[in-house]
């Protein structure tokens, strides 16, 4: 079972989200996330669900999506080389005197605290997930309050030209 | 296009059609249906559905009341099967709609063309649990090919052209559209548009070049090819091409159960259904050929018993789908094409030759000898003698619609279709009830044949309701039940899988069926020896109307031969013969 990315670029129309996910479900596979937002394109919008499953079992997800009237395309950016982002929302259990600690600890994360309260604080971290999953390794000795994860948003990386890659 | 309206109205006798003209949601509906060339409308109605109810009121259309929206929907869909035309159901909201579900699912897997209209509850009451409001639109999600929830008049004549559109294009299905009431009610200048411009969508298919190349080759060198032609051949209305290709190349030919039609099975080149319940030769031609050709078929677990590893073990296979979702699904295949039946086989035909098949040929004529499918005659009526005497009677032309059962396999075993779209059955699903009400859809539009709802006493009390109607709109349905007082196939799973313990499967409570068809004004006759069973049978043919009869059948008669699931087909059982 290997992990994919797929985006989907569908209709920015009532129902559109339900017909995805519904099939995933029917087809038997899990989502392990999903975002969804507005694409290049005025009326579309761009889907990035991750989720796993062999190559074979994948490549019919995908022909299925394909068949669905409001999707209008579908890749999945595994593939080939992509770039991947989450952010991440923490509420850690501190106080302010734990400020410059905690800000150490951030920092290499280029994680930023943003906002502070007498008993918690929240960061707000972007990066890729095991990046995500990294920083909160280090903050569970705080005790994690709360947190909210966006889901991978990805893209497939611009293609460098073979004779610029022999330069 | 005025003039095509003009010239439309004309034909129709319809006055006044043309645009710009303000009309309700339901007269631009019923206008829409009229442009699509929609002549029967199946349905039922209700409150939320009374807006376009009372413009049909004044329509052209011609409308099928039936005794159940279930009824309606099974019937739209045997229209549709017998003439390849899209069937028209309507419904009211909630439970007028959630009724319709069994048959879109049934629609679904079988791919047939619907369009599915439903009433809602006014916008302003969606979402507050009114009277008589379901989200239909999310009910059927799964088991539709695309929906439709109309929020604004003015989008009601793209959509209507749309959902047309995409269920007779590409791989055919039902789409559902959900009319609120107040955009029934709603006004708006009427328009139609010409044309559809749907994104991303894949219509019809055609295949490449290489891909037919591909196809070629693979059969250039076969010995002992075969092809396993599915009800894609039928929906493609590729049966000529697919008759033309088996005899040009000389390779043998098995029907799917959906595909039985469309390669006449008295064809010398025919090797009838395969699978479970299917011919010792097919099965046998499936394990030993070196090149399977899936034309519109798609390797279900019915056929390759789930041992899809073990399917055609010696064969290279060449798998022809409209869908691409079809290619590479359950079968590991050597060359896909993505395109329709017909116009890959108008493509491929000219540049095929014959292959070198006497030799496998002649191997498959001597099973056929050895190994027919057979019964026993005896005391008793026959459930098989029965459907071999339908077969003799009518040679073979008359439209057959069945349930699902044991009756459902004896008709696709002793019943040798000549013609596409002359076996009408659910064969995805396997929906119970389904046979009768197709029949009321497959006489509504061939009036003059002779249509035959072979049914089981189980199937046909699930929708037997539907016979109120058959008077009421002159349809002379000749339904021939097959009765064995229980459920047969449960009774032989019960007996083959679960040691004689028969849980739940006695019928004998059932009503007295010619006293049932008597009670709605149709003609009842009973059977229960041969004789009697030629004698009826001769009486309800020459009888110019409805006919009902009850065939009393051997009880314990079980579908020989048979491959249990999860075994492959070299390990059938032939049966007690």
């Amino acid at each position: 079972m290997q992990r994919h990315t797929i985006a989907i670029l569908v209709n920015d129309c009532p129902g559109v989200l339900t017909r995805v996910a519904n099939l995933f479900g029917q087809r038997g596979f899990n989502i392990d996330s999903i975002t969804v937002g507005s694409s290049e394109e005025a009326g579309l919008s761009r889907m990035i669900i991750t989720t796993s499953g062999d190559d074979q079992k994948i490549d019919q997800l995908m022909k299925q999506l394909n068949k669905l009237i409001d999707v209008i395309s579908v890749t999945n950016l595994s593939k080939n080389p992509y770039v991947s982002r989450e952010l991440a929302l923490i509420k850690v259990n501190a106080t302010p005197s734990q400020l410059v600690e905690l800000n150490s600890i951030v920092e290499p994360f280029r994680a930023t605290i943003v906002d502070v309260g007498p008993a918690s604080l929240i960061i707000q971290v972007t990066g890729d997930s095991e990046k995500i999953d990294a920083l909160l390794v280090l903050l569970q000795s705080y005790g994690i309050l709360e947190l909210t994860r966006t889901g991978s948003m990805a893209m497939a990386r611009s293609v460098v030209p073979a004779a610029a890659m022999a330069n | 296009m005025s003039v095509e309206i003009a010239e439309l109205e004309a034909k129709r006798g319809v006055p006044n059609l043309g645009f710009g003209e303000e009309l309700t949601g339901a007269e631009t509906l019923l206008r829409c249906l009229i442009l699509e060339g929609v002549e029967y409308v199946f349905g039922y109605p209700g409150g939320a559905v009374l807006p376009i109810y009372d413009s049909l009121y004044y329509s052209h259309l011609k409308h099928v009341l039936t005794r159940h929206e279930q009824g309606a929907i099974h019937a739209a869909d045997g229209y549709a099967r017998a003439t390849g035309k899209p069937g028209v159901v309507m419904a009211t909201s909630g439970p007028g709609a959630t009724n319709l579900v069994t048959g879109i699912a049934t629609a679904q897997m079988d791919s047939v063309p619907l369009v599915c209209i439903t009433g809602n509850v006014p916008q302003s009451l969606v979402g507050t649990d009114a009277f008589q409001e379901a989200n239909i639109t999310g009910i059927t999600l799964p088991i539709t090919k695309h929906s439709y929830f109309v929020r604004d008049v003015r989008d009601l004549p793209r959509i209507v052209k749309e959902a047309f559109y995409i269920a007779t294009t590409g791989r055919p299905g039902p789409v559902l559209i959900d009319i609120p009431k107040d955009v029934s009610n709603a006004k708006a200048p009427f328009y139609y548009p010409e044309t559809v411009k749907i994104r991303g969508y894949q219509d019809t298919l055609v295949p490449q070049d290489e891909e037919v190349e591909a196809f070629l080759a693979a059969i250039r060198k076969a010995k002992k090819p075969v092809i396993l032609a599915g009800g894609g051949v039928i929906s493609a209305g590729a049966d000529r091409e697919l008759l033309a290709f088996a005899e040009k190349t000389r390779i043998p030919v098995i029907n799917t159960f959906m595909g039985l039609g469309g390669f006449p099975g008295t064809h010398e080149l025919a090797l009838g259904m395969p699978g479970m319940h299917g011919s010792y030769t097919a099965n046998q031609a499936l394990l030993q050929a070196d090149c399977v050709i899936g034309l519109g078929a798609r390797f279900d677990d019915r056929i390759t018993m789930g041992r899809t590893k073990e399917f055609a073990p010696n064969a290279r296979i060449v798998h022809v789908d409209i869908d691409p979702a079809e290619l590479g699904k359950n079968v590991e295949t050597a060359v896909t094409v993505a395109g329709d039946v017909k116009s890959t086989l108008q493509k491929v035909l000219p540049l095929a030759q014959a292959c070198d098949t006497e030799a496998w040929i002649g191997q498959l004529k001597e099973w056929q000898q050895a190994y027919p499918f057979k019964y026993r005659k005896g005391a008793e009526l026959k459930p098989q003698e029965v459907i071999e005497m339908l077969f003799e009677t009518t040679q073979g032309d008359a439209i057959v619609t069945t349930d699902v059962g044991q009756h459902q396999m004896w008709v696709a075993q002793f019943y040798k279709f000549k013609h596409a779209r002359s076996l009408i059955s659910s064969g995805g699903l396997g929906t119970m009830g389904f046979g009768f009400p197709a029949a009321i859809g497959a006489q509504v539009a061939h009036p003059d044949r002779t249509v035959i709802a072979v049914v089981g006493d189980g199937g046909f009390q699930m929708t037997n309701q539907e016979l109120a109607i058959l008077n009421q709109y002159k349809l002379p349905v000749k339904v021939a039940i097959i009765n064995n007082q229980c459920l047969g196939m449960v009774r032989q799973w019960q007996e083959v899988f679960y040691d004689n313990r028969y849980s739940q499967i006695d019928l004998t409570c059932s009503p007295d069926f010619v006293k049932l068809a008597e009670a709605y004004g149709v003609k009842g006759l009973r059977a229960t020896t041969s004789e009697e069973a030629k004698a009826v049978w001769a009486e309800a043919l020459a009888y110019d109307g409805p006919v009902v009869i009850d065939f009393r059948v051997a009880p314990e008669e079980n579908v020989w031969p048979m491959v249990a699931p999860g075994h492959t087909l070299d390990q059938m059982v032939m049966g007690d013969e």
